[in-house]
């Protein structure tokens, strides 16, 4: 059984976060989804009802609803309709890998030695023959994607294979380096969390 | 470079509260005395109030606005007040003057201020009018929208439930956009989808409008938060019935795919609650129509009901104008629902 954490969620997110359990199960199981309104209970159900899962739903409280989402063997085959029946697991292709970097240096130590280890990380992420979709920088990441990082040419490699570089705004603005941005995108909290809650995989070096 | 906005949180129409509570909250207001010369209040559940100031002139009042459903400040300016000015075409009215209504963080780059008025201002002068004003909030979250000021003569008034049984029903934008904007906000749009939902947003109705002056509209309403069936159930108004011809409707076509992915809108389901007891859908009505039936528009188009012999012209001079137009059902004679959803070409 898969439990999804869908409150304070706005539609659609309940049903989209519902969706990537159903699609993590891979067969039949139970997707258990709490939410906060009884709309989203009932869009859940729309889906329910579409997809011929089973479902009940039990309230907790005016602003707490427990989903629980039943996929059969026949149902799943319909509920994951996109995926080939050979591979209920999504492909590596397929998914989605975000890579977060939160420092300019690779694990505890010698700095030194963590600038010089996230260099060659970063250079070995183009080497790989399934790209992450997103890369992002946080706090002392924020410094790799500025003028004069080593790992530029690198960084500027991935964008162009289509790799989205997104670098937190905030943290440009606290080491004031917002002008020397020189590759990929400005990006906030919001998109970030984003980002990190629907990926398949989130690699942190 | 500044962080981007934190902007855009599923704003526009699908922002609005939903019928059921505002109509529980206004039948309690108190109502004072009627005033003779107010044409259109908010009985009717109509757009905007209409009160006449002189035998052949009525003042056209309204008010919208909403939070952000597109991520760039210049054109969600240009979306809110689109929609806002939307209100006086509604009526058959012409637009005079608006005022800005704001709210705004004050701690965010007031460049992006900027952008959201700018795009509003442009709309005001597209649509011939003058902005003259407006008040500002400083509050936690973006919404922006206008009070516009228009004239009509008292003749000329759309009520918005004035349709005659055997009216052809006209639709003037595609359906859609709640749906392709929220697919949007978690990432599964089509960018040609999402353009395509923002050139409907950003399109006035004012051309729509000018054609349908030449013919005898009966009722004209546009379509908003409250969805296709939710316009069209105060448009009939509990007196009429009338017939959807669901496979006529122009809708935006990558909004099925995202309904069929379930992509869909708290405020769609609350219109689902609301307006459902009124319609009957055909069993060969897909699940992704009637969602796309109950999606809450932003700066949707006019829904027009007119005699059956002029609605092809009108379609014809509205797809002249590169606009999107169809006849999307008839008025019949009042039956068990108010709503049949039907496929004309079965």
């Amino acid at each position: 059984m898969i439990k999804v954490n869908a409150m304070g969620d706005a539609c659609p997110l309940p049903v989209v976060k519902a969706k990537n359990a159903i699609k993590e199960l891979g067969g039949a199981g139970v997707v258990e989804v709490k939410v906060d309104n009884e709309i989203a209970v009932q869009n859940l159900a729309k889906m329910a009802k579409q997809k011929g899962y089973g479902m009940k739903s039990h309230k907790i409280s005016a602003t707490e609803y427990d989903v629980t989402l039943e996929i059969g063997e026949g149902a799943a085959a319909t509920g994951v309709a996109d995926i080939p029946e050979e591979c209920a697991i999504i492909p590596t292709a397929q998914k989605k890998i975000v890579v977060a970097i939160n420092s300019n240096r690779m694990g505890h130590g010698h700095d030194e030695l963590g600038a010089v280890l996230m260099k060659g990380f970063i250079f070995a992420l183009t080497q790989q023959d399934v790209l992450p979709t997103t890369v992002l920088f946080y706090n002392g990441g924020a410094n790799l994607t500025i003028e004069g990082s080593a790992s530029l040419e690198d960084l500027k490699n991935l964008e162009a294979q289509g790799v989205e570089i997104m670098t937190c705004g905030t943290c440009l603005n606290y080491y004031n380096v917002s002008d020397k941005l020189a590759v990929g995108e400005v990006t906030n909290m919001y998109a970030i969390v984003e980002k990190l809650t629907q990926a398949d995989l989130v690699v942190m070096p | 470079m500044e962080e981007k906005i934190v902007f855009c949180k599923g704003g526009g129409c699908t922002a609005k509260l939903g019928p059921g509570v505002l109509s529980r909250v206004l039948s309690m207001l108190p109502k004072g005395n009627p005033d003779p010369k107010l044409l259109i209040g908010f009985d009717s559940a109509d757009d905007a109030a209409v009160y006449q100031v002189a035998d052949d002139v009525a003042v056209i009042q309204t008010l919208d606005f909403f939070p952000p459903m597109v991520d760039d400040p210049y054109t969600f300016g240009q979306i809110a007040a689109t929609n806002s000015l939307s209100d006086i075409y509604a009526m058959g009215g012409e637009v005079k003057t608006a005022m800005n209504i704001v709210c705004f963080p004050q701690s965010w780059d007031l460049n992006i201020l900027g952008a959201i008025m700018q795009g509003g201002a442009e709309k005001v002068i597209e649509a011939g009018g003058v902005l003259v004003g407006g008040h500002s909030i400083n509050d936690v979250d973006v919404k922006y929208g206008l009070s516009v000021m228009g004239l009509a003569h008292p003749s000329k008034i759309y009520a918005n439930n004035g349709g005659h049984v055997g009216d052809k029903l006209v639709l003037t934008k595609k359906l859609g956009i709640g749906i392709v904007c929220t697919a949007h906000r978690v990432g599964e749009a089509s960018k040609e989808a999402m353009d395509e939902a923002i050139k409907s947003m950003t399109t006035l109705n004012k051309y729509a409008a000018e054609a349908c002056a030449k013919y005898d509209v009966h009722a004209c309403t546009d379509v908003t938060g409250f969805s296709f069936l939710g316009h069209l159930h105060e448009m009939v108004d509990g007196k009429l019935s009338c017939k959807v011809y669901a496979d006529q409707i122009p809708i935006i076509p990558e909004a099925v795919d995202y309904a069929d992915e379930f992509l869909l809108t708290a405020a769609g389901q609350r219109n689902r609650n609301n307006t459902i007891q009124h319609v009957k859908f055909d069993e060969d009505i897909s699940f992704a129509m009637q969602e796309i039936l109950f999606d809450p528009q932003t700066s949707g188009g006019l829904l027009v009901a007119l005699p059956a012999d002029q609605a092809e012209q009108l379609v014809a001079d509205i797809k002249a104008l590169g606009l999107p137009g169809a006849i999307v059902g008839e008025m019949i004679e009042p039956a068990d629902k108010e709503i049949y959803v039907t496929n004309l070409n079965k």
